[in-house]
């Protein structure tokens, strides 16, 4: 087991009353699943994926992740978390905007100050991996949406984190793309043994998950 | 990659940006270093006066201004000769050196000059500079200072101030300042015509910085003569005994002198040093005044910064940054910002200086160096001081919402 959720409640205050985001939500993610978390709009997707390492504080619930609590540790020692041990992939990629391929994707190791030399071989390699090594110098705005998005990847995936966390990472990409970036996540997770946890709305995205978690309302009704 | 590499790129591709976020910080700094520099080469420039001066107190008509014993107007007042003679057969001690003057502006082809009738035994000998470049004769005796180390005792250690007497400057012979030489091609042992009258620059005199620089001296008597002024001079410069001054000689002078105005060149020079403290004063205003304004211009830009990059910083927080690294990426642009500004501030303002110092305060600006460092030193601490609030802010930032900007 390598994640693993016990009754997460996030609670929000809205107009003098309170909404269940998320809602004693218990799951568990074996080492190595391609877990799809589906559901509709506002229930709750997103959340549980930003809650599970910090980015949001849970209102209460446990988290256990690599067999330790971390829903009750510091700001400092989260983040060390996720810089270590986390990968993310946004629907928007966010990348940089005036770093170029190459600069973008070394962001990871540069935060764990990892030696120049180093950086800048792991990242031609990882771009190598996923078919942009001739793209290194460009800007994110001199490439496409697919380039963009599996830039995104590997700079998700540069510093062998041991969870990929990705949030509709198909959801700005055509049909064709998709299923590109679709197959290139299942790789990353047979290759490499990186677990994946994928926020998607697409049936077809859905069907790539090993494990299957469906929210509505806050609330896992299905898996 | 490095965080100050992330700072730096992003500082290039937003280049145009930094332009605004500097300017406040630049020109605040441009105008304190030009400010200085013309301040401090005209201290300089006042001590350096003082020294070639050699004579320390000032007898004028009463109706004269210190204007007029430097512009020489044409119509000045002037005092009698006789006054020469009162102070000597006075029972007054302390008095050195006399040297009586007078000064009118003319006309000599169609350059405009100074001549100064002069004593020349009595000016040469209270003329430091001048004694440096041959005109030297014997020590002057003085009340309280008879010999060259009585002279030290008053701080006079350079040899130029020892006191001492020439011959005789004869009738038709002048001597030329550099300046004024320069201006009609005067040399040793040439003639000019002066007011009709012939005369031979005996002695083209060494650059001394001062008003002297521009005038041509001949003797008193024929000068009186030229200009129809008969008996009258208008300043008489003497170089009094230090001990005496603080004892009384200026109030000794007045007495025998009542229609006088008896002056110590310190009172002449404390003009110039009022206006000088004035401007240290202008000086610690504008400080305070860019301090803040630069502090502001800086704060604001960055904090707009820090608003235009909160996805951004979202992302970094996101991906493992912690907030000391978002600390570290706004307040090292800052620091940046700070040294970029103090280089270019201080270049702008000892251009400034260098061009404007002549026309404004009529004094050759050379770069101060020290400047620089103080420049930098100050500038960082504005834009340091400036980006800490926004600096803070940006690394509180929640990275969630930050996100969900998308």
């Amino acid at each position: 087991m390598i994640l693993q959720g016990k009754k997460i409640l996030k609670q929000y205050r809205h107009n003098g009353g309170v909404i269940n985001a998320l809602d004693q939500v218990s799951f568990t993610v074996q080492k190595g699943d391609f877990v799809t978390v589906t559901g509709p709009s506002g229930s709750g997707k997103s959340t549980l994926l930003l809650a599970l390492f910090g980015l949001i504080r849970l209102t209460s619930g446990n988290i256990i992740f690599d067999g330790k609590r971390i829903d009750n540790i510091s700001d400092r020692k989260l983040t060390d978390i996720r810089k270590k041990s986390v990968g993310y992939i946004l629907q928007s990629f966010a990348l940089i905007p005036y770093l170029t391929t190459i600069q973008n994707v070394m962001i990871p190791l540069a935060l764990e100050k990892i030696l120049h030399k180093e950086q800048v071989k792991r990242a031609s390699e990882i771009l190598d991996y996923i078919g942009l090594s001739d793209r290194m110098d460009h800007l994110p705005r001199e490439l496409s949406a697919g380039q963009q998005q599996r830039v995104a990847i590997a700079r998700s995936i540069i510093h062998r984190p041991q969870i990929i966390m990705a949030d509709e990472p198909t959801g700005n990409l055509d049909p064709t793309l998709s299923l590109e970036i679709l197959e290139f996540l299942k790789k990353i997770n047979q290759e490499n043994k990186i677990t994946i946890m994928m926020v998607t709305h697409s049936p077809v995205a859905a069907g790539y998950g090993t494990m299957k978690l469906h929210l509505n309302e806050g609330k896992i009704i299905g898996s | 990659m490095t965080i100050s590499k992330l700072v730096l790129i992003e500082l290039w591709k937003r280049k145009s940006q930094l332009i605004t976020g500097l300017l406040a910080v630049t020109l605040g700094i441009a105008v304190i270093v030009a400010i200085q520099s013309v301040s401090i080469v005209s201290e300089q420039n006042v001590a350096r006066n003082l020294d070639n001066l050699g004579a320390n107190i000032l007898v004028l008509p009463q109706a004269a201004s210190i204007d007029d014993y430097y512009t020489s107007d044409i119509d000045a007042p002037t005092l009698p000769m006789d006054y020469v003679e009162r102070i000597l057969t006075s029972t007054i001690a302390g008095v050195d050196n006399m040297s009586p003057k007078l000064t009118r502006r003319i006309k000599v082809g169609d350059q405009s000059v100074v001549l100064t009738g002069i004593l020349p035994k009595s000016e040469i000998a209270s003329k430091p500079l001048w004694q440096s470049s041959g005109l030297l004769g014997t020590e002057l005796k003085t009340a309280c200072a008879s010999s060259t180390s009585a002279n030290q005792s008053h701080g006079m250690e350079d040899k130029r101030l020892q006191r001492k007497a020439i011959d005789t400057l004869y009738s038709e012979d002048c001597f030329a300042g550099s300046q004024v030489a320069k201006r009609l091609k005067l040399s040793s042992n040439s003639q000019i015509n002066i007011m009709g009258k012939e005369f031979k620059v005996v002695k083209i005199l060494p650059e001394t910085g001062t008003v002297d620089d521009d005038r041509i001296f001949a003797n008193l008597r024929d000068v009186q003569k030229l200009l129809k002024i008969e008996n009258q001079v208008s300043a008489i410069e003497i170089m009094g005994c230090c001990n005496a001054i603080s004892e009384g000689l200026l109030g000794q002078l007045r007495n025998i002198l009542p229609d006088t105005r008896v002056t110590t060149i310190g009172q002449i020079v404390s003009t110039q040093i009022e206006t000088n403290q004035l401007m240290k004063k202008v000086t610690l205003v504008m400080l305070i005044i860019i301090f803040f304004v630069g502090g502001i211009s800086i704060g604001n830009y960055i904090w707009a910064n820090v608003n235009e990059r909160k996805r951004e910083i979202g992302i970094l927080r996101m991906m493992g940054a912690e907030r000391s690294t978002i600390y570290k990426m706004f307040l090292l642009k800052a620091l940046i910002l700070g040294i970029a500004g103090g280089i270019l501030g201080f270049l702008l303002g000892t251009l400034a200086g260098v061009i404007l110092g002549p026309f404004l305060a009529g004094i050759a600006v050379k770069p101060v160096y020290i400047y620089l460092v103080w420049s930098v030193l100050l500038s960082v601490a504005i834009s340091l001081s400036g980006s800490l609030i926004p600096t803070y802010l940006a690394a509180k930032f929640d990275p969630h919402s930050n996100l969900q900007e998308d």
